[in-house]
C-alpha cells in the first residue's frame, strides 16, 4: 500500500500548507480554550486527515508507513492536540480493523473512519498500563452476544468517538494475552458512560477520560477478525506501526523546536551580540540538530523496512525509545536557549516542552521499549 | 457555459527569492514552485460557478515546462474538470501567453475566461487585457465580485478610488483581484481523484503560435536595502531635512 510519488508530493504540500495556514495560527486558541473548535475539526475532516492510513479501496488515502511518517512529521510542526484529534483514526483506533478485521468489518467501518468518524482505542485500565495482557474488563458470552463490563482509563478522543475498539477478556479459562478479544463497539451502545475530562500537564485540547462499560451488549460479530482470543496480538501489531508514527511525530516536533530556538537565538542580544554567536548556545543548537537528524534517519530507515515487510518490532521500539527521548532533550535545550522567556507561556517552547513529555510515556514507555529491544536481542542470540 | 482558467506555475509565495549572481534572472534551482495565488482565486471562482449551476465545465490551461502539469493537477484537485498543458521550455512573455490562450479560446469557445490579474513572479498584469484585445471580447479586470446574469456578467472591480461596477457581454475575459474569494484547500481525497482527470498536451507549434520574445531582459537586480529612519524633534527640523537631505522640497 502506497501512493505514487507524484501524487504524494501534492498530498504533502497540501497538508504542510494546511498546517502552516490553518493550524499554526490557531495554536494559542487551542491552548486557551483547551479544545479544538468545531470548525477546525470540520476542516481537518474535509481535507481528509482522518483517512491517511486507511486503504484507498475503503475510502482512505492508503499511505505507506514511510509516507505516513513524512505526513506525521508535518503534523509535528504544530500543537500536538491537532495530531491527537486525528491520531487515533490514523493509528490505534483504526489499524486493528485494517490489519486483522474481517472483510465485512472493513467494508462497514473503514469508509466511516476515513470520512472522519472518530475511532478511539480502549486498552488502558486503572490497573492495566504497561502490563497490557492483564486486562480486567470482561466480555461475558450471552447467546449470540457479549456483555462488556469494566473501566478504561485515559482514553484519547473518547468524547469525540463514534466507535471504540475495546480490549476485553472474553475467554475466562485462558489467562493472560490469549484470553483477550478486541471488540468494535459503537459509541452510542447502551451501557457506556464517560468519566470527567482529565486535567493534564500539557497537550491542552487533547481530550482524554475514563470510559465505563456496564453490561454493554455487542454481537459476537463485533470481535475484530471474528475470532476470540486474538485481541492482544492485534493490539501488538497496531502498536508496532503506532511506535513508528509517534517517532515520526517526535522528529517533526523537534524540527519546530529547533526552528523556534534558532530564530530566538538569532534575535536575542546579550553582551552586545546575538546569543547565537556564543559557542555555548551554538553547542546546544548543534546537539539538537544532530540528534534530530539521527532520529529521523532511523525512523525513515525503519519505516522503509516496515513497508518491505521485514520484521520491525525491535526497530520500532528503537525508534520510539530514541526519537521520544531525543525530542525531550531538544525541548529542554529550546527552553534553555530562550532563557527566562522560555519559562513564559508567551513563548511556544514552554508549551511544547510540556506537550512532548507525554511522547516518552504513551504507546509504550521508554522502559517498555528497552525491554522489547533487549528481548529481541536475546531472541537473536538464541537463534 | 464553459469556463477557461489560465494557471501559471510560479515560485511559491513563501520562498525568499534570490537574484542570480550574474543578474540574468532569479535563481530557480531547488526552489519550491506552486500555483500563482491569483490564478488559484480564478480556479476557485470557476468551480463556484459550476457548483452554482452557472458553468457546465471548468477547463484549466497552463503554459510551461512538463512540471506545469503539477499545477494543473492542483487545479483539478480543487474541482476543475480537465486540463490543457501547452508544453514549452522557452520563456513565454505575456503577449505570447495571450496568443496561445486565444488559440485555446478558438478551439474551446468558452463563455468566460478567467486569469489572475498578474503573476507573482514578473507582476506583468498584461495577459488578460491582451487576450481580450486579441479575442475581440470585453474585459473586466481586478474583479472583486462576479455575478453571471444570462449572457451578461456584472463585475465589481477594484480601482484606485474604490469599487466600480461594470456590466459586460459574455463571452468575456475576467482577471481576479485578491478579495474575489478565498480559495479552498485541495482535499486529499480530491487530490487522489484528480489523478484520473484528463490533461491534454499541446505545444505552441501545434497551435500555430509564434512565441518568440519581443522584450529583452537587460538586468535583474535586488531591490535596494531599506535603511533605518531617524526621529526628528519638531516640524522645523523635518522641513529642513526634507529640503537639504531628502531634496524633495
Amino acid at each position: 500500500m502506497a501512493v505514487d510519488q507524484e501524487t504524494f508530493v501534492q498530498l504533502k504540500d497540501a497538508i504542510s500548507r494546511f498546517v502552516r495556514e490553518r493550524l499554526v495560527p490557531n495554536e494559542d486558541r487551542i491552548e486557551n480554550e483547551d479544545d479544538i473548535p468545531a470548525e477546525i475539526l470540520r476542516e481537518m475532516r474535509e481535507i481528509g486527515l482522518y483517512g491517511l492510513s486507511i486503504p484507498e479501496e475503503y475510502g482512505g488515502i492508503g499511505l505507506s508507513m514511510s509516507q505516513e511518517a513524512e505526513i506525521v512529521f508535518e503534523l509535528g510542526q504544530t500543537s500536538l492536540a491537532f495530531r491527537s484529534a486525528v491520531g487515533t483514526n490514523i493509528g490505534i483506533g483504526s489499524q486493528g480493523i485494517v490489519i486483522d478485521g474481517t472483510e465485512e468489518q472493513k467494508k462497514y467501518w473503514l469508509p466511516k473512519l476515513a470520512e472522519g468518524m472518530t475511532a478511539s482505542f480502549a486498552l488502558t485500565e486503572p490497573e492495566v498500563g504497561s502490563d497490557a495482557a492483564s486486562v480486567k474488563t470482561v466480555a461475558v458470552r450471552d447467546g449470540d452476544d457479549y456483555l462488556i463490563t469494566g473501566t478504561k482509563r485515559y482514553i484519547t478522543n473518547a468524547v469525540r468517538a463514534g466507535v471504540f475498539t475495546v480490549m476485553a477478556r472474553s475467554e475466562p479459562d485462558k489467562k493472560g494475552a490469549d484470553g483477550i478479544s478486541s471488540f468494535i463497539v459503537p459509541a452510542d451502545t447502551p451501557g457506556i458512560t464517560l468519566g470527567k475530562i482529565d486535567k493534564k500537564m500539557g497537550q491542552r485540547g487533547t481530550k482524554t477520560c475514563d470510559v465505563i462499560f456496564d453490561k454493554c451488549r455487542v454481537p459476537a460479530s463485533s470481535i475484530i477478525g471474528g475470532k476470540p482470543g486474538m485481541g492482544f496480538r492485534t493490539a501488538m501489531k497496531v502498536l508496532d506501526r503506532g511506535r513508528l508514527h509517534i517517532s515520526a511525530l517526535s522528529c517533526g516536533m523537534a524540527e519546530r523546536l529547533i526552528r523556534d530556538a534558532l530564530a530566538y537565538a538569532a534575535d536575542r542580544k546579550q553582551f552586545g551580540a546575538p546569543i547565537v554567536s556564543f559557542q555555548l548556545v551554538q553547542a546546544m543548537l548543534a546537539d539538537s540538530r544532530t540528534e534530530a537528524m539521527a532520529a529521523w534517519a532511523l525512523v525513515r530507515d525503519s519505516a522503509r523496512k516496515f513497508d518491505a515487510r521485514e520484521p520491525t518490532s525491535m526497530e520500532a521500539a528503537c525508534c520510539k525509545l530514541f526519537a521520544t527521548e531525543m525530542v525531550g532533550r531538544v525541548a529542554d535545550r529550546a527552553v534553555q536557549i530562550h532563557g527566562g522567556a522560555g519559562y513564559m507561556a508567551e513563548y511556544k517552547v514552554e508549551r511544547f516542552y510540556r506537550d512532548v513529555r507525554l511522547l516518552r510515556i504513551y504507546e509504550g514507555t521508554t522502559q517498555i521499549q528497552q525491554i522489547v529491544i533487549a528481548r529481541n536481542m536475546l531472541k537473536q542470540l538464541q537463534g | 457555459m464553459k469556463v477557461l482558467v489560465a494557471v501559471k506555475r510560479v515560485v511559491d509565495y513563501n520562498v525568499k527569492v534570490r537574484v542570480k549572481a550574474d543578474g540574468t534572472g532569479v535563481d530557480l534551482a531547488n526552489v519550491k514552485m506552486s500555483m500563482n495565488p491569483f490564478d488559484e482565486i480564478g480556479v476557485e471562482e470557476a468551480v463556484r460557478l459550476k457548483e452554482a449551476g452557472k458553468a457546465t465545465e471548468v477547463i484549466v490551461v497552463s503554459i510551461g515546462p512538463a512540471q506545469a502539469q503539477e499545477t494543473l493537477r492542483t487545479a483539478l484537485a480543487m474541482g476543475a474538470d480537465r486540463g490543457i498543458l501547452i508544453k514549452t521550455d522557452a520563456e513565454v512573455q505575456p503577449l505570447a501567453v495571450a496568443k496561445l490562450l486565444k488559440a485555446v479560446c478558438d478551439a474551446e469557445q468558452p463563455g468566460l475566461v478567467i486569469t489572475g490579474k498578474q503573476a507573482i513572479d514578473d507582476d506583468s498584469n498584461q495577459t488578460g487585457q491582451m487576450l481580450a484585445a486579441l479575442w475581440g471580447r470585453p474585459q473586466a479586470t481586478f474583479a472583486n465580485k462576479l455575478f453571471i446574469e444570462g449572457d451578461k456578467a456584472k463585475v465589481v472591480r477594484e480601482i484606485d478610488g474604490g469599487l466600480q461596477t461594470v456590466e459586460i457581454d459574455l463571452p468575456a475575459v475576467l482577471t481576479t483581484d485578491l478579495r474575489l474569494n478565498e480559495p479552498r484547500y485541495a482535499s486529499l481525497p480530491n487530490i487522489m481523484k484528480a489523478k484520473k482527470k484528463p490533461i491534454d498536451e499541446k505545444t505552441p507549434e501545434s497551435l500555430g503560435v509564434d512565441i518568440a520574445s519581443r522584450l529583452k531582459v537587460l538586468k535583474v537586480a535586488e531591490p535596494p536595502k531599506r535603511v533605518a529612519g531617524v526621529k526628528v524633534p519638531d516640524v522645523a527640523t523635518l522641513v529642513q531635512k526634507l529640503k537639504t537631505e531628502a531634496g524633495v522640497i
